[in-house]
């Protein structure tokens, strides 16, 4: 039990890392206010473009959310990270993290808008556009605030996962709140501070993740 | 002179992300890492559903401690990032005795993870099951037990398999973090042969890989979300 809680709970330790892993928590938070925003509209636009009118730019855009789909987000920013550099094209670990995120999770975003937008009755828009409304007003106004509720716990859910998702950015150090732990596990031998680390995660999503629970028992009903 | 320019950037281009000489060498290392990631995902998906489904099936019972149980151990791994667990077991549990391979590490926390997702999914598929299906069994002179098992576990299947197989999508994904504590998988070999050989190649090849291997699993689970959309009957 001692071993237990001086390996995991070595408070010393952890008070020790607190500095570090409190920047660490800094850009990892900085990285969610950049990368939910640039999701959202990217996953906005990227449904829209899935719902045009012309079959080429709608199965292209099918086409291309599968393609962010199926490759897992790592791969993703490793290519983005290692890869591209070969290709001249050389980005900070922030920047590469930020497009590689906004790629993964406009795709994820997109599928969810484009089960919102789906969900409101054509007769919505119809409505909407005989009162003299042009169509981007009655996509704003009338259908967009109706689908975006429908689909909520499913937004709350991917940005739940985005945040998550995050603790990726470690593997090309950018040193974030998982990056920091790790870096002070490895100079402690001791893994307090990644216990630590969890913790912080902990408290942040969990209240989140209950809430999405009663959400989505709420909608169930 | 503008020809001759743009064929040698073209030249740099396949010389540097599709390299033959490359191409050749390596095929074999991203085909072990295709193996290793798909055992690693079979093995995920097959402990995690059957985890998950028996901890939906145990909350039925109401019974009070194992409850509360279920409902932390479902929203911990719910809101932890694999990686962070994968690296706490990782580097943590050899310093209280227990040294697991990368191998071993990666099953187990994704497992659990998927096991955590799964039940809620099971959970909801139960709790949609109207109360007269419950009371009818039992009636009929069924246990608990077999109510769950012929009665409710069947009509909640139906409702959970669009929800499942996108969160076990989502979760034989996180294979490829295999490659932070050494696992073989294709990521793995892909970047371990991009830092020997200095070349884009084996990046591109582990890319496509990926891409080969999950597109179909994609697809199939758009057709399975459209075939099997969660309509309350």
């Amino acid at each position: 039990m001692e071993i237990f809680l001086d390996s995991f709970f070595n408070f010393q330790i952890m008070s020790e890392a607190s500095p570090l892993l409190i920047r660490g928590l800094g850009t990892t938070a900085l990285l969610c206010l950049v990368v939910i925003p640039l999701g959202l509209i990217g996953g906005l636009t990227v449904a829209l473009m899935a719902l045009s009118r012309s079959p080429w730019l709608r199965w292209g855009t099918i086409a291309l959310i599968d393609f962010f789909r199926a490759v897992p987000p790592l791969v993703l920013l490793i290519f983005i990270y290692s890869g591209l550099p070969f290709a001249d094209i050389e980005l900070s670990p922030f920047t590469a993290v930020c497009v590689g995120f906004f790629l993964n999770n406009s795709a994820y975003y997109a599928e969810i808008y484009r089960a919102g937008i789906e969900s409101v009755g054509v007769g919505q828009m119809e409505a909407a556009r005989s009162t003299g409304l042009k169509k981007i007003q009655a996509l704003v106004y009338v259908v967009l605030p109706q689908a975006t509720r429908n689909v909520l716990p499913d937004l709350l859910s991917n940005t739940i996962e985005v945040v998550k998702l995050t603790s990726i950015a470690s593997v090309v150090a950018l040193q974030e709140l998982l990056y920091s732990a790790d870096m002070a596990r490895s100079v402690t031998y001791n893994s307090s501070p990644i216990v630590m680390a969890a913790g912080i995660y902990l408290l942040i999503l969990w209240p989140v993740v209950r809430m999405l629970s009663n959400l989505e028992h709420k909608v169930g009903k | 002179m503008n020809t001759s320019e743009t064929f040698s950037r073209w030249d740099l281009f396949t010389e540097t992300f599709f390299n033959q000489r490359l191409i050749d060498e390596y095929s074999g290392a991203i085909a072990k890492g295709i193996l290793i990631t798909c055992e690693i995902a079979v093995l995920v998906v097959f402990t995690g559903i059957a985890l998950g489904l028996l901890l939906a099936m145990l909350r039925s019972y109401r019974f009070l401690p194992i409850n509360v149980f279920i409902s932390c151990f479902v929203d911990i791994l719910r809101s932890l990032p694999p990686l962070v667990l994968i690296l706490l077991a990782y580097f943590g549990l050899p310093s209280i005795g227990f040294s697991m391979s990368g191998f071993l590490v990666l099953w187990l926390v994704l497992s659990l993870i998927l096991a955590a997702f799964a039940e809620e999914i099971f959970w909801a598929g139960i709790l949609s099951i109207r109360r007269g299906q419950w009371e009818a069994a039992r009636s009929t002179g069924l246990g608990h037990t077999q109510t769950i098992v012929y009665v409710i576990i069947p009509q909640a299947i139906r409702m959970t398999v669009a929800p499942l197989t996108n969160r076990t999508i989502a979760i034989t994904k996180n294979t490829a973090l295999g490659t932070v504590i050494g696992v073989g998988e294709i990521l793995n070999q892909a970047s371990t042969a991009q830092s020997f050989s200095g070349n884009a190649t084996p990046l591109m090849m582990g890319a496509i890989a990926y891409i080969v291997l999950f597109i179909p699993v994609v697809a199939i689970g758009r057709w399975i979300e459209t075939r099997f959309a969660w309509r309350r009957i």
